[in-house]
């Protein structure tokens, strides 16, 4: 099954080439520390998810990269294509030249529908190629314009034309301290519009990524660079082929098969039990093994039921993954993916800080004037709101 | 990428434009070897092919034939833009991007708005659109002038109108020097104070200069020259007042400050035209630092001042460079922001500076400044690789902050002097379209905009009380 993957913003690009540079060293060279079969078998299941065989042998992303101005997409395309092992069809980007200044409103409601048809053309083409199309992958930031703007739109376009497909947004949560004023404004609204399209939001946080550079990994000076390469070999240690609990011997085919969509009870009908806190409380994990030893790992503790909200039985909530074939050459390697508490904090903060803006009304007419009114915040404030008690009342 | 215009308007506006142009292409020069015309030029100049003649077609891309600047020189008298058309940069301008009177505004706002304004409207509004149809994608106009005078302050204001009416979509930033206590201008009160509605309701942002700042930068670099302190000599083409390199062979009196301003421009621009790892577009600048459509006013600081000879920069001397944009020695207006309330702040850094740089200095920085309670983390970055001539790197701070409200109730001090006595009240009166009315409705922008500033003002220091949020039902 195959996914195609849409890049919007200039953190959506440049992450997007990250991943599929992370994913093609992946699958060359060494045998992954598997038999040849299984290494096999893992390389045509990348393959197929990910690339389009052309007749030049090169791999082709399948991928649509979207941006309003465009420096970042040719930057993007011909650091590609240098790297001689994959590339981007020439076929596949949009690019306009302004940009959207940091406005949510100005992505979502002018170049939205401005630019709808010819985006959604590209996607279209891409979602052709594939034999089977398992769902698509947005790349992008919250904090700007365009990612965050014209990526909630280019969503719900997808939800419209594609009714039953997978639809996963990966959303990059910028610093707290803030790289653009407005950034509050811009996440609440890209949530909140999220949750009526997607299926699931995959995050990264910009802060928790740089504490990854500066404290696991020793770098002194941070570069974006540096961020984006940690966030784009997490995202490949997730999406690449495994072997999921009933799939028997072959490859995974849906890589976005879990399940997200967990519905609480009604409230109560389950009697809410003070649990100790010493963990975010969750929904749901995914743990993926590569490597050695797979097999014999015990993962007993992840299906502590103290780990879990008590209307979930610990053994529908967690999940497995393994396969024997070596992730990025490390003998052994483990992610998680984790439907918890854990986004309560930031979000929270998220919500506050915008909130407090929003009383006092500054910026408000920035937004006003491509069509985004106070109501249209209300709807969004309310929708964050619910998403936090939901979580908090776990 | 996106184009900008410059609207250079009277006598100070033309000379400060004028070191605008020329610093530019010094600007240029440095980055671009190759001679090849490129995006980051296209921003601010065409590429005409003169072979046949000034009327030649642009070129978009390939070798660079003839730089045009995107500008429109306006100026009642003719003595300033003549002495441009005759100098080094006489190549560099269309004669058609000039409209030139000979008589002067006589220092007087309604001359230059009513009466020149009239009278050259259609002229303007034509030489604006082939401008503009001369840009793949024009974003911005820049506007600069002087607010005491006739001509920059009138028929600035009255173009400022026109940018409006006619390219409602594009942005305007306005550069606008205000007159100091001791003007010799005794009407520039009223000027500045008429000027002043003009921009309140017409300007996307403005970027308020006073000369006694620009004086006191040039005096500091001079005792710092003389004194000797500086050990090793000083780089001449990093001295913010310097046309080092330029076109210029010739200085002039007023040359160290305008080049002042005219590298204000650039490092403002430097991110639209060049590139760098976290862009800051003129469209941001206007999204982040205008939380309220009035308060448009942003005090600009630069630095640094000079380089020495010496390239090592230790990373002591970069956060030094961060400590003194946010001090008073090197903003351009005379104003106290650390005592008053920030609404807003930008940071744009040039040249070798990383993320980790710029998130170490704001958290150095942070707790000495106070921000406006809904704005507590209110900071916009943006980083461009490209360094200005003569530098390794620069920053350029730009703070929407209240501190700009004592210039402006001294401007109105100055101009209730003037009115209560009716003193010269007759040279305006008299000219067709200026009633009394347009004195109070001036007069009564500029006292809503005070009550605004005094109003933020009111919310410092007290306790923080966060709106309650929203409940929810379970």
């Amino acid at each position: 099954m195959s996914i195609v993957t849409v890049q919007l913003g200039q953190c959506g690009n440049q992450i997007g080439h990250e991943v599929f540079s992370a994913l093609c060293s992946d699958i060359r060279g060494t045998h992954g520390l598997c038999s040849k079969k299984e290494n096999e078998s893992y390389q045509d299941s990348c393959k197929e998810r990910f690339f389009c065989e052309e007749e030049s042998g090169v791999p082709v992303a399948r991928a649509v990269l979207v941006d309003m101005e465009p420096k970042v997409i040719s930057q993007t395309l011909s650091m590609a294509a240098r790297s001689g092992h994959w590339k981007y069809s020439n076929h596949s980007h949009f690019c306009q030249k302004q940009g959207s200044g940091n406005n949510w409103a100005n992505g979502y409601s002018v170049h939205g529908p401005r630019h709808k048809e010819a985006i959604m053309n590209l996607v279209q083409k891409e979602a052709e190629k594939c034999e089977r199309l398992g769902g698509f992958l947005t790349i992008m930031s919250m904090a700007g314009g365009t990612g965050s703007g014209l990526g909630a739109f280019v969503t719900q376009c997808l939800r419209d034309a594609f009714p039953t497909s997978f639809i996963l947004n990966h959303v990059v949560w910028p610093y707290g301290t803030g790289e653009v004023i407005v950034q509050n404004y811009n996440s609440v609204l890209t949530l909140s519009h999220l949750y009526h399209s997607s299926d699931a939001l995959l995050v990264h946080e910009n802060d928790v990524i740089h504490k990854i550079c500066a404290q696991l990994m020793n770098i002194k000076q941070i570069s974006f660079r540096d961020v984006n390469q940690v966030i784009a070999h997490q995202l490949g240690s997730v999406f690449q082929p495994a072997h999921t609990a009933g799939g028997g011997s072959g490859y995974s085919r849906n890589p976005l098969g879990i399940d997200w969509q967990v519905r609480p009870p009604h409230p109560g009908l389950h009697p809410l039990h003070k649990k100790p806190l010493h963990f975010n409380t969750s929904i749901a994990n995914l743990v993926i093994l590569r490597g050695k030893d797979v097999h014999s790992a015990d993962l007993g503790s992840f299906q502590d039921p103290s780990l879990y909200t008590s209307w979930l039985n610990p053994q529908d909530a967690f999940n497995a993954w393994k396969t024997p074939r070596a992730f990025n050459k490390y003998e052994k390697s483990a992610a998680l993916v984790s439907n918890s508490q854990f986004l309560l904090k930031p979000l929270d903060s998220i919500v506050g800080k915008a909130w407090n803006m929003f009383a006092s009304k500054a910026y408000l007419h920035q937004y006003t004037k491509f069509g985004i009114q106070e109501e249209d915040f209300l709807d969004c404030f309310t929708t964050l709101e619910q998403v936090i008690s939901s979580y908090t009342n776990l | 990428m996106t184009q900008s215009v410059v609207v250079q308007v009277g006598q100070c506006g033309n000379q400060v434009g004028c070191r605008f142009w020329d610093l530019a292409l010094r600007e240029h020069a440095a980055v671009n070897k190759k001679g090849m015309y490129d995006e980051a030029l296209s921003s601010f100049f065409r590429n005409v092919d003169t072979r046949s003649g000034d009327n030649g077609p642009d070129i978009y891309k390939g070798k660079i034939c003839s730089l045009k600047a995107r500008a429109l020189l306006i100026d009642m008298e003719e003595g300033v833009v003549n002495e441009i058309l005759q100098g080094p940069l006489r190549d560099v301008f269309d004669s058609k991007q000039l409209i030139t009177d000979v008589s002067g505004s006589g220092n007087n706002w309604a001359v230059g708005h009513k009466i020149y304004g009239c009278q050259y409207r259609e002229n303007i509004v034509e030489k604006l659109r082939k401008t503009a149809e001369h840009c793949d994608s024009l974003q911005c106009f820049f506007i600069i002038h002087s607010m005491g005078g006739g001509t920059g302050s009138g028929l600035g204001t009255f173009v400022l109108n026109l940018l409006e009416e006619e390219f409602p979509e594009v942005y305007r930033f306005v550069t606008s020097v205000y007159p100091s206590g001791e003007d010799d201008v005794i009407t520039s009160p009223y000027n500045s104070v008429l000027a002043m509605k003009e921009l309140n309701e017409h300007a996307d942002c403005v970027l308020p200069i006073e000369n006694e700042s620009l004086f006191e930068i040039v005096n500091k670099i001079h005792q710092m020259i003389n004194s000797g302190k500086l050990g090793s000599t000083v780089k001449q083409n990093s001295l913010v007042t310097s046309s080092a390199g330029s076109a210029k062979t010739q200085v002039k009196p007023f040359d160290a400050m305008n080049n002042i301003v005219a590298n204000l421009l650039l490092n403002l621009t430097s991110s639209a035209r060049f590139e760098g790892s976290l862009n800051m577009d003129l469209n941001e600048i206007s999204m982040n630092l205008v939380p309220f459509p009035r308060l448009h006013y942003l005090v600009s600081s630069l630095t640094p001042l000079y380089t020495l000879a010496d390239v090592n920069v230790p990373s002591r001397r970069l956060d030094q460079m961060f400590s003194d944009a946010f001090s008073r020695d090197h903003q351009l207006i005379q104003a106290d922001p650390k005592h008053s309330l920030y609404l807003a702040c930008a940071l744009l850094v040039r040249g070798n500076v990383q993320v980790s740089d710029l998130r170490r200095n704001i958290e150095r920085l942070k707790p000495s400044l106070q921000f406006v309670s809904w704005n507590q983390e209110g900071w916009k970055t943006g980083l461009c690789s490209v360094p200005p001539v003569g530098h390794s790197h620069s920053l350029l701070a730009l703070a929407n902050n209240t501190c700009v409200k004592p210039t402006f109730i001294e401007l109105k001090d100055r101009f209730m002097k003037l009115y209560k006595k009716k003193a010269h009240l007759h040279h305006y009166l008299q000219i067709d379209g200026m009633e009394q009315s347009c004195f109070s409705e001036a007069v009564s922008s500029l006292s809503d905009l005070i009550e605004e500033y005094n109003e933020l003002d009111a919310t410092k220091g007290g306790p923080r009380v966060d709106p309650s949020r929203l409940k929810i039902a379970v």
